[in-house]
């Protein structure tokens, strides 16, 4: 779906921001981009729909060169959920927010009132479909501006640090969220730091530092191996640094989810 | 590359750096009289020179290059249009003196240049900042200035942040005729209005968190207190500007061409 | 000696209908370390804004009950009066720093109480090496990390040497090791010297185990207070979307199918390793 061959991406300020970064993303997958704060995940991601088109290399969409169509043709087909809902929001009403991409991409009448009001159920915003967007909590608007990205059917989805600034129970109901748009076969591009949230999705993660790609792999392997996150400045998920202080009793490291852990452990308790 | 590039600062520690930014000022003024009472090449170019030493104590070459590169374009057209008018005026044709006289006004755009850009690749906006507020202009003002200085990079980024987001909903900026364009910018001017009152708010609420009008008069972490190199300088700036007007009225000034035996 | 006292307190911003805060009582030590949580739009911010007279000064709004914060009744005294006691913390980094270099930054609240110079320099170098960004002390704001910033944040609040440290949610826009760092650097000012920490946090896989008091709030009021090990394994906290660390998450897994017990819950992954360790001993 997504094919990215030997990017190279500088900023004209002259900062080497990607070196050298090839991957692929198939249909269906469900990815989750790891990294420190300057790392080159969201550079990466803004060539998935040619916000960014590569100083060097290419990348693919659909089969389609990045370099040769317009942002508004790739968003068609690759919708992007900023960070930060505020940077989006602008309409009077959330339906007139939702409308709007849908007008972009021509949508009229009976079809773009159908989305809307599909898009709004999607995310249990029907109740707002008149609010004002600047009057809905946090959690609401971040939802807001996803149904306004969902409501066009992208065939992936890219989301940009969608846990920053959500307190646990709401990170719970995305991660819910996520995992059933994947079910139903959507592309789910992830970009985070959290590895908590991560270890709890278990997507195939691609782990990067300094513009390049460290690591890709299942999250079990990448998030365990300790010299890797050492080396892209992330701290192991909570149930891994377990697993690691007892090594030397016989335990595996390559835990990550709760349940296995506990699974493992009773086995060693329930014993005795 | 702009000429603004060249104007950006850098923190070095040199003797420049450390001189009273309304002295610095002061010679910048200097030099802009003198630069503008010549209308002749040599004196500007010796004005050119004098200043290269300063760049050099200053440790700023690379940037002081970069903004002369970013002056080549204006300075050209500068030349281009001196030439064109010199040309049309003595009926299509053109001497060494008409050519002297076009790059004796780039001369003076690019000395004019070279004072500015030492003067702020030196100058902090910090220390602006406190210039202004040690020329006693309410602090408020100046606190504004220099909060204003600190949010432009933030705010540009923002603006671009806004724009992608929105080309990624498939808003095409650039589709339309004139009006059609203009509408087009305000799903990105109404985030963007909304989040600096947001964060002026915000800013509010840490201002006050640290005390913001306690007192009547505050103290201030930097002082401006003239320094043996501040007199030095002052003096410079003096001396420049009695040679400058000296030279103007009791001395004729030969051309290049005339020296070089044209 | 209790620092902060709160009895029944009641707000309600202006032109809300329901009120922010709903009869609010606690207590916090001298030297506590204090973790504040709660699902969103619990009332923790506007708790922090009480603290240092925000709330009801900068706010307005209805204030009804009694808060005493360093035995000084907010609703007396003005914001730049409190700030000296309290210094508060905001979630955004950015929105925080007002200067063109770190060290202005830092001496920002100095200069607004009219601190003399020699002495101003002095507390700035001190706070920059608490908050260990002395390298930084002449660089700009926008060209540090979210971390960075953050810290400088934090400095600038100690350079005013107040006795209570609020922090509202201040590494909720930072990546993980970003924020390792910033618990580590209230951990040791709570320690070393001996500042009254109040953290407003969701992080708590990384931040219990600095922590003495726990207080989860939840729709304006006080769901549970007290020790960090019994409020975190309550299921009240958990039913209420905290998310408790990991470590202690798979003790309760291992406690309810009786694999494991201990009167000392873990807090931290080190802790339920040692745990694990003695029980394949015993």
């Amino acid at each position: 779906m997504i094919e990215v061959k030997n990017l190279y991406f500088t900023y004209p300020s002259g900062v080497e921001a990607l070196r050298n970064v090839s991957l692929e993303i198939r249909k269906g997958e469900f990815v989750a981009i790891m990294g420190q704060n300057g790392a080159g995940k969201t550079t990466l991601i803004k060539h998935f729909n040619g916000l960014l088109k590569p100083s060097k290399g290419e990348v693919l969409v659909d089969g389609v060169n990045t370099e040769s169509v317009s942002v508004a043709k790739l968003a068609r087909k690759v919708g992007f959920v900023f960070q930060n809902p505020d940077n989006q929001l602008f309409s009077e009403t959330v339906e007139d927010e939702i409308s709007f991409a849908l007008k972009n991409f021509g949508f009229k009448d009976t079809p773009l009132r159908r989305r809307v009001t599909w898009a709004l159920k999607l995310l249990g915003l029907t109740e707002y479909r008149k609010a004002s967007p600047f009057m809905l909590s946090g959690g609401e608007r971040k939802r807001v501006a996803l149904a306004s990205v969902l409501a066009w059917d992208p065939e992936v989805v890219v989301m940009d640090e969608p846990t920053i600034g959500q307190d646990y129970s709401q990170k719970e109901k995305l991660r819910q969220f996520i995992v059933q748009l994947n079910m139903q076969g959507k592309t789910v591009v992830v970009v985070t730091h959290d590895v908590e949230f991560v270890s709890e999705c278990n997507p195939r993660v691609i782990l990067m530092s300094g513009g390049e790609i460290l690591a890709d792999g299942f999250g079990k392997n990448v998030l365990t191996n300790i010299e890797l996150l050492t080396q892209a400045s992330i701290v192991p998920p909570q149930v891994t640094e377990i697993f690691m202080g007892i090594k030397d009793l016989g335990f595996p490291v390559d835990i990550i989810d709760l349940y296995e852990a506990k699974e493992l452990l009773m086995k060693r308790l329930g014993r005795k | 590359m702009s000429v603004f590039d060249g104007l950006k600062f850098r923190r070095v520690s040199s003797p420049i750096h450390m001189l009273d930014p309304r002295i610095k000022f002061l010679y910048v003024c200097s030099i802009f009289v003198v630069a503008i009472v010549f209308f002749e090449l040599l004196p500007l170019l010796v004005l050119f020179l004098f200043q290269i030493p300063f760049v050099i104590l200053a440790r700023v070459q690379r940037e002081w290059v970069r903004s002369l590169r970013g002056a080549a374009f204006l300075a050209s057209i500068i030349f281009g249009t001196n030439i064109l008018f010199r040309f049309m005026y003595a009926g299509y044709s053109l001497t060494a003196n008409d050519i002297e006289y076009a790059s004796a006004m780039t001369m003076r755009f690019i000395a004019l240049v070279e004072s500015f850009s030492i003067f702020f690749l030196t100058t902090s906006p910090d220390h602006l900042g406190l210039a202004l507020e040690k020329s006693h202009i309410p602090y408020e003002f100046c606190f504004a200035f220099t909060t204003a200085v600190r949010f432009v990079p933030v705010l540009a980024e923002e603006a671009q942040t806004i724009m992608d987001a929105q080309k990624a909903r498939g808003l095409e900026l650039e589709k339309g005729n004139f009006l059609k364009r203009i509408r087009n910018y305000i799903p990105v001017l109404i985030p963007l209005i909304i989040s600096a009152i947001r964060r002026s708010l915000e800013l509010a609420e840490a201002m006050e968190a640290r005390a913001w009008g306690a007192i009547e008069k505050r103290t201030n972490l930097y002082s401006l207190k003239m320094k043996r190199n501040d007199y030095l300088l002052v003096l410079v700036s003096i001396f420049v500007l009695i040679i400058g007007i000296f030279v103007r009225f009791y001395v004729s000034i030969p051309t290049l061409s005339n020296l070089l035996g044209f | 000696m209790a620092i902060v006292k709160a009895q029944s307190l009641t707000y309600t911003y202006p032109n809300a209908e329901k009120p922010a805060l709903d009869d609010v009582s606690f207590e916090i030590q001298k030297g506590e370390f204090v973790i504040l949580t709660g699902p969103s739009g619990c009332g923790k911010t506007s708790l922090c804004r009480c603290l240092n007279g925000l709330i009801p000064h900068f706010y307005q709004g209805e204030l009804k009950g009694k808060i005493l914060v360093n035995k000084y009744n907010i609703v007396d005294h003005p914001i730049h009066e409190l700030a000296k006691h309290v210094g508060l913390v905001f979630q955004n980094p950015e929105n925080q720093l007002f200067a063109l270099s770190v060290e202005k930054d830092v001496a920002f609240g100095l200069e607004n109480l009219g601190i003399p110079r020699k002495e101003m320099i002095e507390r700035v170098d001190c706070a920059l090496k608490t908050a260990g960004i002395e390298d930084l002390a002449e660089r700009a704001p926008h060209e540090l990390s979210g971390g960075q910033q953050q810290r400088v944040a934090i400095a600038s609040i100690i350079a005013m040497n107040p006795e209570i440290l609020v922090l509202d949610e201040p590494t909720s826009f930072l990546d993980p090791l970003g924020a390792k760092r910033i618990f580590k650097v209230i951990g040791k000012l709570n320690e070393s010297m001996d500042m009254t920490v109040i953290l407003v946090e969701h992080r708590l896989d990384l931040a219990a185990k600095y922590a003495d008091h726990v207080i989860v709030m939840d729709k304006g009021k006080i769901a549970l207070d007290g020790k960090p090990r019994k409020v975190l394994n309550s299921d009240e906290t958990r039913m209420l979307g905290v998310g408790i660390p990991k470590a202690t998450r798979l003790y309760q897994l291992l406690d309810e199918e009786k694999a494991l017990h201990s009167r000392q819950v873990p807090v931290t992954a080190d802790e339920m390793g040692k745990l694990v360790r003695g029980a394949l001993r015993a």
